[in-house]
């Protein structure tokens, strides 16, 4: 009995040395910041690799891989190569704390980029706060990436739902004025924040409905739908579920106009999963604030599109690989702006300090006091099974601001793809 | 630990053991658990941050393996719900730290809504046998996304709820404080099971087990052996569920999915049906194997693989695992002891 005590105390003991030298000699190297050398910027993300967010968004982190890999094929930043470590958290809150430790706590990135995910960003919140990591352009609307007292290393990226959510109701008060408008969305902060700037707008929807990503039937929020009459139909809703809602109602013979949030409208993949019955897409509007994979004379399309040929295998071209490139670009700007001498504090203040240039459509509203992404949207028609740009593109607040029009001149990439300090 | 080597049903204990022994044996679980603490508490230091949040962990699992192991092993019941009870836990403790934030109320609440359903479930439980109650466990498993999407006001769906904690006290590194207060709770969990088992009730429910209508005709209560058998397994797990939101500062019904429950079970088969070091062993195998699956699936590159290959590993380990020791782990070093023993 006792001999087995000590063999497992003297097993536990060594297992703990080996543990603990194995990521000993692992360290940082040159100034103390995590993740940094003078030749290599390691940062991580978790993303939904596999599950049910996987349409789609798995091909995100390898957009902005590839942009990463264009970039240090010419010489990196600041002379430090990009080193892109990518999890996967299967779209599951508790896969996605177990992850962020692993990339925090062993991996020792410098910060974490464009994590995916309402549900699993906001539980990893607090853990990132606590270890002073910076949490750079988080890849959803949720306004809770907007609370720099609470959260002062967090920001977003995409334009907030609620943000979204004013000008998609806009587009419906002026276009579909007097028609039944219904809604259809996530049960979570995706689907709340949505619905708060659709009713701010059109005012109380006719009726709404929410879904959940472990049960994937919408047959009776769709049904329910049907009965209330709806002619309009606004979804919060990641792509497999627009496929699946647009799908649903075509099934039951119910034909609204469907009004999808930005998040769940890629053509490309809601195409993808639609399979045959993809021509039901057809006049479907959406939103989009960064150039559409299918606008070849746009000169950012056509650097994307360079890269992604040189270094993502030439893999499937769509709104997702703009858009993770899109999220490089911001870094790598940020990096830029950051100086020669990285640190976390640095690339925060820069950020902060916005003014950056680039493919998106609308400014970006960093500052000291906003954390949010993007401004605005603008909208898009699906034509002949193509989406199009359609009116202006608009800015408005997460609160009771105006839905005003942009008009503002659109950059264009600098000549080698890689911005400038 | 003899005593617990023995459910295995293959060896029993020599009738020949002298007084002296068995008064010593009862020492033993006291003296392990000391020796165990101090152990912690020394890898707590020496450990870096991952390792001791992987760690505290092993002493999360710990807690619900030891208590399924007793169930399963000891009692002979199957139950594939643990995860469920872990998901009580974990809101239980959730919401009443929330209202709260203060850690003791909340793990008190814990145990006390999770001995509630345990208690709920055991009375069902034990009016069934073999398939039907794995058939029944197994609902209440996958009963979880549903509840918290139906009352979506309490639970928030599947988002889930982030847990309001107070920063560790003084300087202790957080991941340092984790290691603590996980492993106090699976300490606690094994020091009362060892000596719950060790004694009268441990006698009952093999008894129980084994035949139960000798155990009857023994004078034994067969309903009210089995249903406290799952009330006493159900706080392990609804107390393992507290410290995994304690861990994730969150929780959600993805943390507790069908395929956690099925691990448990897998995990104390592998590591040893009905010994408490076969439910340690579980515990850390409960960590290692998914850490070490999705290094190999990052190395091949395929993130599809990643997903997934913890679950092909989990099968690959449990058959070779039964056909080299049917006994589980733990019983691999026993048998070497004895033999060793015997040849001296």
């Amino acid at each position: 009995m006792k001999r087995t005590a000590t063999t497992f105390v003297a097993a536990m003991v060594l297992l703990a040395a080996g543990c603990s030298s194995s990521d000993g000699d692992g360290g940082t190297g040159g100034a103390d910041v995590p993740g940094v050398t003078d030749s290599e910027v390691v940062i991580g993300t978790h993303m939904p690799l596999t599950g049910p967010a996987a349409a789609g968004y798995a091909s995100i982190s390898p957009a902005t891989k590839a942009y990463f890999d264009f970039v240090n094929a010419n010489g990196g930043v600041h002379g430090r190569k990009i080193t892109y470590k990518v999890k996967d958290d299967g779209y599951n809150p508790a896969n996605t704390q177990q992850v962020v430790r692993e990339l925090v706590l062993q991996d020792k990135v410098f910060a974490l980029i464009n994590g995916l995910g309402t549900p699993t960003h906001t539980g990893v919140l607090d853990f990132l706060k606590t270890n002073r990591v910076p949490d750079l352009f988080v890849a959803s609307g949720s306004r809770s990436w907007n609370q720099p007292e609470k959260y002062p290393n967090t920001f977003g990226f995409n334009p907030d739902y609620t943000v979204e959510g004013k000008i998609l109701g806009t587009y419906v008060k002026d276009e579909h004025a007097g028609k039944k408008v219904c809604f259809l969305g996530q049960d979570d902060d995706f689907g709340r924040d949505a619905l708060v700037g659709l009713e701010q707008v059109v005012g109380a929807v006719a009726a709404k409905q929410t879904y959940v990503t472990s049960n994937p039937n919408v047959g009776p929020q769709m049904g329910a739908l049907k009965g209330a009459g709806c002619e309009v139909v606004v979804l919060a809703t990641i792509p497999g579920f627009t496929a699946l809602s647009i799908g649903t109602a075509a099934k039951i013979a119910f034909k609204p106009q469907f009004v999808v949030s930005n998040v769940g409208a890629d053509p490309t993949t809601v195409g993808k999963a639609l399979g045959a019955a993809a021509p039901l897409m057809e006049g479907l509007v959406a939103a989009n604030y960064l150039p559409l994979s299918t606008d070849e004379a746009n000169p950012w399309i056509q650097l994307f599109k360079k890269v992604n040929t040189e270094h993502n295998g030439g893999a499937e071209f769509d709104n997702n690989v703009v858009y993770g490139m899109s999220v490089a670009y911001l870094f790598v700007q940020s990096l830029q702006a950051a100086g020669k001498d990285l640190t976390r504090d640095g690339i925060v203040e820069a950020v902060k300090k916005n003014g950056f240039q680039g493919p998106g459509l609308v400014p970006l509203r960093f500052s000291a006091t906003d954390h949010a992404g993007y401004g605005g949207t603008q909208l898009t028609r699906i034509e002949g099974g193509k989406a199009v740009f359609f009116g202006s593109a608009y800015t408005t607040d997460d609160k009771d601001g105006p839905v005003a029009p942009h008009t503002a001149t659109a950059v264009t990439p600098p000549s080698n793809g890689v911005p400038a300090a | 630990m003899t005593d617990m080597k023995t459910k295995v049903g293959t060896d029993p204990v020599p009738a020949s053991v002298s007084q002296k022994t068995r008064s010593g044996r009862r020492l033993a679980p006291v003296l392990i658990v000391v020796a165990g603490a101090i152990l912690i508490l020394i890898l707590s230091y020496t450990l870096p941050p991952f390792r001791n949040y992987q760690l505290a962990t092993v002493g999360a699992y710990l807690c619900v393996t030891a208590g399924l192991t007793v169930l399963t092993g000891l009692n002979g019941q199957l139950s594939l719900g643990h995860g469920a009870l872990m998901a009580t836990g974990a809101y239980a403790f959730t919401l009443a730290q929330n209202k709260w934030l203060s850690m003791p109320v909340s793990f008190v609440t814990a145990i006390v809504v999770t001995t509630l359903a345990g208690a709920v479930i055991g009375l069902a439980a034990a009016r069934l046998r073999g398939p039907y109650l794995a058939g029944l466990t197994l609902a209440v498993a996958i009963v979880v996304p549903s509840v918290t999407s139906t009352f979506d006001g309490t639970f928030n769906s599947d988002q889930g709820l982030s847990v309001m904690l107070d920063p560790p006290p003084g300087t202790i590194p957080m991941e340092r404080w984790q290691v603590w207060v996980c492993w106090a709770g699976a300490l606690l969990t094994v020091l009362t099971l060892a000596l719950l088992v060790r004694g009268r009730f441990g006698r009952q429910l093999r008894a129980v087990r084994d035949d139960e209508t000798a155990a009857k005709l023994a004078g034994i209560n067969i309903a009210r052996t089995q249903v406290l058998a799952f009330v006493v397994s159900a706080v392990g797990a609804g107390l393992s569920g507290a410290l995994f939101a304690v861990l994730a500062q969150s929780v959600s019904p993805g943390a507790f999915p069908l395929t956690l429950s099925l691990f448990l079970v897998m995990a104390i088969v592998i590591g040893g049906l009905g010994s408490l070091f076969g439910a340690l062993w579980g515990a850390v195998l409960l960590v290692a194997l998914p850490t070490f699956a999705q290094s190999i699936a990052e190395q091949t590159g395929s993130h599809r693989l990643e997903g997934n290959l913890a679950l092909v590993v989990f099968g690959v380990v449990l058959i070779v695992v039964m056909l080299a020791a049917p006994g589980g782990i733990a019983s691999t070093g026993n048998t070497l002891i004895r033999r060793f023993r015997r040849t001296r």
